[in-house]
């Protein structure tokens, strides 16, 4: 049997973190090809409802990437990310499922090599944890 | 300041209530009244909006029945400003669900005056119809259970589960928005405690005097009462629902009829996601899902919506239980989303219903907070 293979969704800031990601490649820095980037005009633009959606799928992890605190190209949509996010994680960890699948992180436009990390760092946890038990309930 | 007053009972309690709320209408304290009465069929309770006071004739603020959240019928007067001084009698629930309305920008209380009558507790619209059916009135019953707040529904019947876990039958706690007027029957020795802003004290006629001692003992036993029910039933959930098996369990008979959503006083959003054309999907795609997971169940999405319900409104869920009295299937939709939201809303240290200047826990944020979210 091929060894697990984490399927991530990302959801990137245009300004940062999509850049970020863009840098990396462009650089030809090397990273795990198990992350489905989506981009976003901001991190304080992405309802929740598109996270739930993922993980309810079967999605091993939801990344979110924005801004680093004070230089979002919005002034304040990372910070209200960031409230989204812990509520969320509040409310992924009380109804059972694991919050730590959800990574927020603030990566900059010339980070590449940070978003090669975090996402190399993101999979190698995930192949930790194991698939996303949603993969296979379909009650929902 | 609040000033505080007592009303003499001369022939009943709802009689001394009705005369109190007529006279706010007499004395020009409000032109229209929005206040509960008794339908002709006499089996339910539902609000009026009352500019003729000789259309007041079946008054009734304390009636065991809560038809809807009636914060929702103040947004629907006030959502452009009340064009004329108007009286709503509500609930603390209500009044609590009205400040989160407010802060939302669905209400206002210019020209608004809040009543709020302590509350006895609620049965289901149709226990309640059943109630009346059989002859007895709910209402008398729980009136004679005032004096001590040992408050406890007719037998073979019982209260709304949020009814039985709310620690707010009376608005003048810490953490409830104080209204204009209360008034209180809990530990009262049969007479009605009228608190009251102070500029309406004179034209109301009121003479100021101390609360009654008693009051405060009762009050207090009775919110510790709700207390203990309020944690057992969030520990009992919290031992049901410990993994997604257990939360597909609670979910497992929701039909996806956005019942709980509609009777939401918090719910507002003319144009909810759950609503739109957003997940509506083309059809190649269910079964691609079908091919890619084996099964899927059909209508999808109906764990992501009340997900998602949870995550646009627990910060400010006031516990009301409008959600669960309204689904068809009885899934305890208010016990898991007061659960969950009592622990939401204390990463903001967030009481709803509690201030209009706190700000909403989504509509603001602070730099220095959660810093440990989004770093390494």
């Amino acid at each position: 049997m091929s060894e697990f293979e984490p399927r991530i969704v990302a959801f990137l800031c245009n300004w940062c973190t999509y850049t970020g990601a863009d840098l990396a490649g462009t650089s030809r820095i090397q990273y795990p090809p198990n992350v489905r980037i989506i981009r976003l005009m901001c991190s304080g633009g992405l309802d929740p409802i598109y996270v739930t959606k993922a993980l309810l799928e079967g999605a091993d992890g939801v990344l979110i990437g924005g801004c680093h605190p004070g230089d979002c190209h919005y002034q304040s949509g990372n910070y209200k990310a960031r409230r989204r996010v812990a509520i969320l994680k509040s409310i992924l960890e009380q109804l059972g499922f694991d919050p730590d699948r959800v990574w927020l992180r603030w990566i900059s436009a010339s980070e590449g090599q940070y978003f090669a990390e975090t996402v190399t760092e993101m999979v190698a946890a995930l192949k930790e944890k194991g698939p996303n038990p949603m993969r296979n309930l379909w009650g929902m | 300041m609040p000033l505080n007053a007592v009303l003499e009972v001369e022939d009943n309690i709802l009689a001394t209530l009705d005369t109190f709320l007529r006279g706010l209408l007499e004395h020009g304290v409000v032109e229209y009244l929005l206040v509960p009465q008794a339908t002709l069929a006499g089996d339910n309770v539902v609000q009026t909006l009352v500019h003729d006071m000789s259309r007041l004739q079946a008054v009734n603020p304390v009636a065991p029945v809560l038809p809807v959240n009636s914060a929702k019928l103040v947004s629907k007067l006030t959502v452009k400003g009340a064009p004329r001084p108007v009286g709503v009698v509500l609930r603390t629930c209500e009044l609590r669900a009205l400040v989160e309305l407010v802060k939302l920008q669905q209400a206002s209380l210019e020209n608004v005056t809040v009543i709020v009558v302590d509350c006895l507790g609620t049965y289901e619209v149709a226990d309640y119809a059943a109630l009346v059916a059989a002859g007895c009135d709910p209402t008398a019953e729980l009136l004679a259970q005032v004096r001590d707040g040992d408050l406890h529904p007719h037998g073979g019947y019982s209260f709304r589960a949020a009814c039985q876990m709310c620690e707010y039958p009376v608005p003048d706690v810490a953490d409830v928005h104080g209204p204009d007027i209360h008034l209180g029957l809990l530990g009262m020795d049969g007479r009605v405690l009228v608190t009251v802003r102070d500029d309406l004290a004179e034209p109301l006629g009121l003479t100021p005097t101390a609360i009654p001692e008693g009051r405060k003992t009762v009050v207090e036993e009775l919110i510790r009462r709700r207390a203990a029910e309020r944690d057992r039933r969030f520990a009992e959930f919290r031992s049901r629902v410990n993994d997604v098996e257990g939360l597909l369990a609670q979910f497992s008979t929701c039909i996806r009829c956005h019942n709980c959503m509609v009777a939401c006083p918090i719910c507002y959003c003319k144009e909810c996601i759950a609503r739109t054309t957003t997940f509506d999907h083309e059809p190649r795609q269910y079964f691609e899902w079908a091919e890619r997971k084996g099964v899927v169940r059909m209508p999808v999405d109906t764990l992501m919506f009340h997900l998602t319900r949870l995550n646009h409104m627990a910060t400010s869920c006031v516990g009301c239980g409008m959600c669960t009295s309204a689904c068809p299937n009885d899934i305890p939709v208010s016990t898991i989303f007061r659960a969950v939201g009592e622990k939401v809303q204390a990463i903001f240290d967030y009481v709803p219903g509690r201030s209009l200047e706190e700000e909403l826990p989504l509509a603001t944020f602070r730099e220095d907070e959660l810093t440990e979210l989004g770093e390494k």
